[in-house]
């Protein structure tokens, strides 16, 4: 598996985010090298959930086509692991506590490791409860990627302190999906995180353009974007992987010139 | 009476390995802020006398405990009693807990509630008492809640309250859950989340088992007034558990009182069409908690089904998931049918039309009375009246009559 520094070592970082499975698992291992041949620095990919909490409509159907469709966790491990030996990015795991909880933690990062996944993005366990997942994600060198909100304030700071590869700023209020304007200050996020650590720092929520792409990275050493991909996924079917290799292309290129 | 004094706060909220905060760090703030707002309110004596006095003017507080003779006769054991949440305004116990939470959401200034519901019985207690207090109210409703329970979502849009049907997932509780969840992350700053049930992170079982609880404690008073003595069982119904959290609270320190609660099998708890979650479910992580739920092998939460709305939902109240887990509380499933028969049961007998929910707990009684003694005494919480499920009824029963 490939330390999460490397996607962070040259240049800001452009993470596109897709749903596993979606529409099914011989796409998503196209789809993974496509957006690595568009200039990805590093892949999220969710494993699906049937009550994405911290997901729009656009990502809630996502996991909902990858479930019907029969994906599980085990099936994408397997797919992903297929592909593994081509992926020279990192690549994380997206996904909500009870897939890993039920999975078992201890064989779930085992896994992961096997399979070459960097570290994970768990929405529904905050700083609070990041022990539920830190002892399992240590003996075996998973990088436990913690979030911080507009809401957080005096939190930052101390999640940031504890963030592992990287850590993830939510620019709204909200759940994932296209917004026309993002209008948090979420360059003062990145600043006040800064103060405490040096991880990188990456934007995710609502960034659905290059021009939206470019700002964020102006403010940041990485940006997210998800719902905008996963869209083009859900529009084309099988035959997304040339427009998201074209979208990803214009993404990484915004961000790799800010 | 809501006495605020001396209720325990445990670490984080943890009921053994139960309980906890697992929710997206957007509403970690507003949980904290919760938190330290309840620790004050909880002990500043205007708000508990304000509360007070809204549970006896408004909520019509003492709810009755009525003596079933008709039924103890008719079943020959334990001389059953009934708690009768049913007689409250709104006609359930979750005014309660409405009362509570609205009113601790306005002390904190907040401007706006928000909740899900069920069978709609807490959003028409949550937008009744945002009616009273003068707040702005929106209420997340399964699709197919809103279709068996098309009079409630009238009745909360006749108190100034907008319904939002949900129509993704399996469109009932637990995504009505997730939309609130949803648009809470989206408007925090004038917006509480009044949940309805002992769930979701921590402070929220806790606040809710203290709204809820006064049940417990007025039975106590109540059956020790009637007969001198503690009952030998008190039976509730469990969805999410609040009804029964709050019938159980006070008597968990009492051991020889058996505590039982009564969850819906749907079709049977060794089909899938069930919603029992201790008897099939396992441990998980979700909606804010660790608990129990109805879910694969994978921790995809399963699509739980139960005649009734309000017990249809995949997980379990933390505090019920440790009660189970140490053995202090049983945990026992009532199909669909024993429900309905239930229902049809205790209306005959007493003249008591029980919600379909409350009358799992009903059900319960009807099989473990007769195998207790006649110097037994049993407490059934009826947690709301059945008018509202009165044409759902007739449809189960083949007569063709809509609300």
């Amino acid at each position: 598996m490939i330390d999460i520094k490397e996607a962070f070592k040259t240049r800001k970082a452009f993470i596109p985010f897709i749903t596993g499975g979606d529409p099914d698992l011989d796409t998503t291992k196209k789809v993974l090298l496509a957006l690595q041949d568009a200039g990805a620095d590093l892949v999220e990919i969710g494993i699906p959930f049937s009550d994405p909490m911290a997901e729009g409509p656009v990502i809630q159907d996502a996991d909902e086509r990858a479930l019907a469709n029969g994906c599980t966790t085990d099936l994408l491990m397997d797919a992903i692991a297929e592909i593994a030996s081509s992926m020279h990015i990192p690549m994380v795991f997206m996904t909500y506590m009870n897939p890993i909880y039920t999975y078992g933690k201890e064989k779930f990062m085992q896994r992961c490791k096997e399979i070459g996944i960097s570290g994970v993005i768990v929405p529904d366990v905050p700083f609070e409860e990041r022990a539920e997942l830190s002892e399992a994600c240590e003996k075996y060198g998973i990088a436990q990627i913690a979030m911080v909100a507009p809401t957080s304030e005096e939190r930052i700071q101390t999640i940031a302190k504890t963030s592992e590869g990287f850590l993830y700023c939510v620019s709204s209020l909200g759940v994932t999906g296209v917004r026309n304007e993002i209008t948090s200050d979420v360059g003062s996020m990145v600043g006040k995180a800064h103060e405490a650590s040096d991880i990188p720092c990456c934007i995710g929520f609502g960034i659905s353009n290059p021009e939206q792409a470019a700002k964020m990275a102006a403010v940041s050493d990485g940006v997210i974007s998800g719902s905008a991909i996963v869209r083009i996924v859900g529009e084309h079917g099988k035959d997304c992987v040339e427009p998201v290799r074209e979208f990803v292309k214009s993404m990484a290129d915004a961000v790799h010139t800010a | 009476m809501f006495e605020g004094k001396g209720i325990r706060m445990g670490t984080k909220g943890r009921f053994g390995p139960y309980g906890g905060q697992y929710i997206p760090e957007t509403l970690m703030n507003a949980v904290n802020e919760l938190e330290a707002a309840y620790e004050h309110y909880k002990n500043d004596p205007e708000f508990v006398k304000e509360l007070n006095d809204l549970y006896r003017d408004y909520a019509g507080r003492p709810s009755l405990l009525t003596y079933a003779k008709k039924m103890t006769e008719d079943l020959g054991g334990a001389k059953i009693y009934l708690k009768r949440e049913d007689l409250n305004h709104t006609g359930a116990h979750k005014i309660n807990n409405c009362l509570g939470q609205c009113l601790l959401a306005k002390k904190m200034g907040k401007k706006r509630i928000i909740a899900e519901t069920g069978a709609g019985q807490h959003g028409v207690a949550t937008a009744t008492i945002a009616a009273l207090l003068g707040m702005e109210c929106e209420i997340f409703m399964g699709e197919i809640d809103t279709e068996r329970q098309a009079l409630n979502v009238y009745r909360m849009e006749l108190l100034g309250a907008k319904v939002n049907a949900v129509k993704t997932g399996t469109r009932t509780l637990k995504d009505a859950v997730n939309a609130a969840l949803r648009e809470w992350t989206a408007r925090i700053e004038d917006t509480h989340y009044c949940i309805g049930s002992v769930m979701g992170p921590h402070p929220f079982p806790i606040i809710v088992r203290d709204f809820q609880k006064i049940i417990g404690e007025e039975i106590k008073e109540q059956v020790l007034k009637a007969e001198g003595r503690l009952p030998d069982a008190v039976l509730a119904c469990v969805g999410g558990g609040s009804n029964a959290m709050g019938t159980f609270y006070d008597f968990i320190p009492d051991t020889e009182v058996r505590l039982i609660g009564c969850e819906a099998a749907g079709e049977g708890a060794d089909t899938p069409r069930t919603a029992a979650t201790v008897a099939t479910g396992k441990p998980g992580i979700f909606h804010g908690m660790k608990s129990l739920f109805c879910q694969d092998e994978y921790g995809q939460i399963a699509p739980v089904y139960s005649i009734s709305a309000g017990l249809d939902y995949p997980g379990i109240g933390p505090e019920h998931a440790e009660l189970f887990r140490t053995g202090r509380a049983e945990y026992v499933s009532i199909t669909d049918d024993e429900a309905v028969d239930a229902f049809e049961y205790l209306s005959r007998t007493e003249g008591i039309i029980p919600a379909i929910e409350s009358s799992h707990a009903i059900a319960y009684a009807m099989k473990l009375a007769p195998q207790m003694s006649k110097d037994q005494i049993m407490v059934v919480t009826v947690s709301g009246r059945g008018d509202k499920d009165v044409a759902a009824i007739a449809r189960y029963r083949g007569k063709d009559i809509h609300d």
